[in-house]
């Protein structure tokens, strides 16, 4: 499984990466794989506003079902309509493919997620 | 030996030996003395199959049947014609000793009627989406009341006054316990005031329920209203009588979001009120917020056309206390039994059996106005197969001279809807003739 | 035998029919004088076919099923046992299949009887003083008795109580009905054993606690021993206790929800009460409780008048928490199961309790040696294992599939889910010695084949009419009705 570099994560296993005053969103690759194949991904609509912890939206495979939260706070700026359309992607390759790009409200927030050394560290205690 | 229990004195002995235990008595001795009944039960002894069926048979022959009263009571529950094919087929047993179809590869049959059921509850109702069925049509109301507000974020629920009190009733209580509010708006001449909901239209209100035809018979016109509902974002809800969608506009071309219903009308008996089943079927936007079970075509490894549980994620049994509701059955038994009415009837047959009902229940309220102190309740309204008749004396005791002559009366509307004093509600379906309609006047001509 | 793959609207053809009906006797009306012009519907695409079609396309599915009635069905909490036929021939007298539910009562004395005698023997075989026979299903009754907690604890002005615990072994039905019922729900793990952990229980109890759901023996088939213990703790909190009737097949006659502390019981009469299954249902959940709680059942209730000594419905009940379904329940499968309880007496149910926990430990002790048994107790009337002992390249998935064919139900699957891989047998004591014995050789077979050629079991069924079905074609295709070519 990939945890890749450069990228924040969170407990509930989602990524956030930044990139000058946006963000984009996904969930990591450990998660897509606990899932197995999704079948549906429910996404939120433009110009929806999360606080950091908020479920913006839902991951859904044959056999579960999980809500996806914002890592950290922020405004939706575009949803990725393509993994809307076709979940497999992100089966395929959780990094590239982004659930929600975001506007942050705060990016301190950063600051209380963990970075990917950290984030292998707790996948491993947590199995 | 108890023909149930197929355990000989010589199975015994080798199961207790290989078991490892000398009685069947120590396997319980893990549940603490002072907790065990050490008595037997207070019920009677078994008895034989002839000893129990003629004990039932003499509780059964208490109850005074719709074969020797002609009934002319709906009010939720209707006397239609039940062909003989339908008990039939719905008595083998292959389809009704099944569970839930959780092994699809030995449950085809079960998931191959819901799938057809599914279809024409869909062609029935002009929607996009219908599950595999609800308790019955009360519950499936409710549960539908339930998926507006958790789709639209909102509590309020605007509930036309014309629904059966039944489903009133079963709505009253899941909403309260749910934490939802439900304001019942008061009907204009005995049709939902379509510009008084309006009025009430909010920003709290999740959906309008309105029923169609409504409890006193009345074909609803509802053109139109939708829109204004869909302006305020709201979800209209449709409890329709599902046989008169074979001569009524679907509601899915009047604009309704959630379209609900009791299905016992397709084939099923009265049953002293159940089992029957509540169908719902919904716009392809709401489906993902449906309660109950679903089933979608597939294939096998082999690439063969099959059938399987689907949409699963929305269950209880997956999203646990954040699942759309708790129901983990559906009436799976009744929709084969409603499955098998409706390809028997087809299309001709379900047509002619709404005409029929249309043309008698009209008939019977011509002649019925003949009758001296009989009067119109609402005016120019149209009516299904119900309608509601201002009687010259107290309903009750009408309906118990009509009993003495072999009628079931119709339903008392005074005890739900205290301000229409010695009104009747009578129904007609496919089923009553006119020899007998015409009897009913005699008698109640007579009667006065 | 015949290989048949048609939809019934595959073989619909223009003008055919299946029905007759009389001819109208009454005046004919223009239709458009009867339904107001844009109300008007001009077709319903129905299938049309003959009656023949009917008849064989049903009776072809019905072969593509598996019932009770064509063999072995161990499906663990589900109590799969015999449907006597005597039942169904009683529901369908036409005593009690054509009544209306508002006829008069003086027309419907035996069927407001039978409801009556029926909920005189559910309360003595719970232990409880009163029942409701109005829920639909078990997760009806579960809906229908937390109601009656929530109303209870709000008549005494107790509104601080939200929380229903729920253990983390409990089915996933538990917490979808205290979110229904308006109730936030508090987890608490189970011990090794799934039993309550009574640590953990002390730990959540307080004055938010509005009851406890717990069912009993547990998911694992094991009899919750510290029961009284839990019922004291609760109590004391203030709480309720709610019974989970699921695993009632293991105890009738033994041992009583209500003896053990629970206030409010539902039974499932589809599991232990030997009405059919329906492929799904109808099903019927009545609800037990103790006699502080039977203001609040629903209305309306059955009572003897003492005049007259008619039964009577009784609607004028100020504190019942209303109606959860309407009329008066699922009453032909009442019927069936008060059947079922005059044939077998006290008799005949507590001998169906002992065998079914007898066989459940028949199968258990033949094939612990081969399966995983993480629990290697006494079990009630059902247990669990994990997987095949220490061998791991086959799923429980694969050998519930070999099962198929075999010609035997599986066992349930992946429940509880605390147990990794788990197959939960439940024999029931509709079985004989020999059909078991069948079952146990196949059981060990399959283990045997999995060892050797686990890709025959990865691939099976074989023999099915349909084989592994794309679940998830179906849930990203979402084929959800017939549409034509």
């Amino acid at each position: 499984m990939e945890v890749k570099k450069g990228l924040y994560y969170t407990n509930e296993h989602e990524w956030v990466m930044v990139e000058e005053d946006v963000a984009f969103i996904g969930i990591s690759d450990y998660a897509q794989h606990s899932m197995g194949e999704l079948v549906f991904i429910d996404l939120p609509e433009e110009g929806d506003e999360f606080e950091k912890g908020d479920a913006f939206g839902a991951v859904e495979s044959v056999k579960a079902a999980s809500d996806v939260y914002m890592p950290i706070s922020g405004e939706v700026l575009e949803v990725n309509e393509n993994v809307s359309d076709n979940p497999a992607l992100v089966n395929e390759d959780a990094f590239e493919n982004w659930l929600i790009k975001i506007k942050p409200s705060d990016l301190e927030e950063l600051g209380e997620l963990m970075n990917s050394e950290q984030y292998e560290t707790f996948l491993s205690e947590e199995n | 030996m108890n023909p149930y229990i197929p355990v000989t004195e010589d199975d015994l002995r080798e199961l207790l030996e290989k078991t490892g235990v000398k009685d069947v008595k120590e396997l319980f001795n893990d549940i603490p003395s002072d907790i065990q009944l050490n008595r037997e039960l207070d019920l009677k002894e078994g008895k034989s199959e002839l000893e129990v069926r003629t004990f039932i048979e003499e509780i059964a022959s208490e109850n005074h049947t719709t074969d020797e009263l002609i009934c002319f009571l709906g009010a939720g529950a209707y006397d239609r014609y039940i062909p003989s094919v339908v008990k039939h087929l719905a008595g083998r047993s292959e389809f009704y000793t099944a569970y839930t179809p959780y092994q699809p590869e030995i449950s085809q049959g079960t998931l191959q009627v819901i799938f057809e059921y599914q279809t024409m509850i869909c062609e029935l109702t002009g929607m996009d989406v219908a599950n595999a069925s609800m308790y019955d049509g009360a519950s499936a109301t409710a549960e539908a009341a339930i998926m507006s507000a958790v789709q639209t974020k909102r509590n309020k629920i605007l509930c036309s006054d014309g629904i059966n009190p039944q489903t009133k009733a079963v709505l009253d209580t899941y909403l309260r316990f749910r934490g939802f509010e439900i304001e019942y708006v008061p009907l204009k001449n005995g049709g939902t005031d379509l510009a008084l909901i309006q009025e009430k239209l909010d920003k709290t209100v999740a959906s309008v329920i309105v029923q169609n035809p409504n409890f006193f018979g009345v074909i609803e016109e509802l053109s139109g209203f939708a829109e204004k509902i869909h302006e305020n974002k709201s979800l209209l809800i449709v409890s329709a009588d599902p046989i008169s969608l074979a001569i009524l506009k679907k509601p899915a071309d009047y604009g309704a979001d959630i379209v609900v219903g009791e299905g016992q009308q397709f084939g099923g008996s009265l049953a002293f009120g159940g089992p029957y089943l509540g169908f719902i079927a919904c716009t392809e936007k709401l489906m993902r917020k449906m309660p109950g079970r679903i089933v979608g075509q597939s294939e096998d490894v082999d690439g063969k056309r099959a059938f399987v549980l689907t949409l699963q994620a929305r269950e209880q049994h997956i999203r646990r206390y954040k699942a759309t509701s708790n129901i983990c059955s559906n009436q799976a038994h009744n929709v084969l039994i409603a499955s098998i009415y409706l390809t028997t009837m087809g299309k001709e047959g379900l047509k002619e059996v709404a005409l029929q009902t249309i043309q008698k229940t009209n008939y019977l309220y011509r002649e019925m106005l003949k009758i001296d102190g009989y009067e119109e309740v609402f005016k120019d309204k149209k009516y299904f197969s119900e309608f509601p008749i201002k009687c010259p004396g107290n309903v009750d005791a009408i309906n118990h001279e009509l009993l003495h002559e072999g009628f079931i009366g119709g339903f008392n509307v005074e005890s739900e809807y205290p301000e229409y004093s010695n009104t009747s509600l009578y129904c007609v379906t496919e089923k009553r003739t006119k020899q007998e309609m015409d009897e009913l006047i005699q008698v109640l001509g007579g009667a006065k | 035998m015949r290989k048949y793959d048609k939809l019934i609207f595959e073989i619909s053809k223009e003008k055919r029919k299946a029905y007759t009906l009389p001819v109208l006797d009454v005046e004919e009306k223009d239709i458009s004088q009867l339904i107001p012009q844009d109300m008007q519907r001009d077709e319903v695409n129905l299938p049309e076919v003959s009656e023949v079609d009917v008849v064989r396309h049903y009776t072809n599915l019905s072969n593509k099923n598996y019932g009770v009635d064509t063999g072995f069905y161990p499906l663990g909490s589900c109590t799969m046992k015999y449907n006597p036929k005597i039942n169904e021939d009683m529901a369908a007298l036409p005593g009690f299949a054509n009544i209306h539910p508002l006829q008069d009562e003086l027309t419907v004395q035996g069927a407001l009887g039978l409801m009556y005698d029926m909920e005189g023997m559910l309360s003595e075989i719970a232990g409880m003083d009163g029942f409701t026979l109005q829920p639909a299903a078990g997760a009806h009754g579960e809906l229908t008795g937390l109601m009656i907690i929530k109303a209870y604890h709000e008549y005494h002005k107790d509104t601080k109580r939200t929380k229903i615990i729920v253990p983390d072994s409990a089915h996933g039905t538990n917490p979808a009905t205290a979110q229904l019922c308006g109730f936030d729900i508090v987890e608490i793990k189970s011990d090794a054993e799934g039993s309550v952990d009574l640590d953990a229980l002390k730990a959540v109890l307080g004055d938010d606690i509005a009851g406890l759901m717990l069912t009993n023996p547990s998911t694992l088939g094991l009899f919750e021993t510290n029961i009284k213990e839990i019922a004291r703790l609760v109590h004391e909190a203030g709480g309720l206790l709610y019974y989970d009737g699921a695993n009632m097949n293991a105890i009738m006659g033994v041992s009583r929800p209500g003896d053990m502390g629970f206030d409010v019981v539902h039974f499932n009469l589809h599991k232990t009460f030997s009405t059919p299954h329906g492929g799904g249902g109808p099903g019927s959940g009545p609800v037990g409780v103790k006699e502080k709680l039977i203001p609040f059942l629903p209305y309306p209730v059955i009572q003897v008048n003492d005049e007259d000594e008619m039964f009577e419905l009784d609607f004028d009940r100020p504190l019942s928490i209303g109606k959860v379904k309407s009329f008066y329940g699922n009453f032909q499968v009442i019927v069936k199961a008060y059947t079922y309880i005059k044939m077998m007496g006290s008799n005949g149910l507590k001998q169906a309790s002992e065998m079914a926990v007898l066989n459940a430990n028949y199968i258990k002790e033949e094939l612990k040696g081969i399966y995983e048994l993480p629990i290697d107790k006494v079990c009630k009337h059902e247990f669990v294992f994990s997987g095949i002992k220490d061998y791991h390249d086959v799923t429980t998935l694969d050998i519930a599939k070999r099962l198929l064919d075999y010609g035997y139900h599986p066992p349930t699957i992946y429940f509880p889910l605390i147990i990794h891989d788990a197959i939960m047998i439940e024999p029931t004591e509709t079985e004989s010695k020999e059909e078991m014995d069948g079952f146990i050789e196949v059981m060990k077979l399959i283990a045997e084949e999995a060892k050797k050629d686990p890709e025959l079991l990865k691939n099976a069924p074989y023999t099915t009419q349909v084989r592994r079905i794309d679940e998830v074609k179906a849930a990203r295709d979402l084929i959800l009705k017939y549409k034509p070519e």
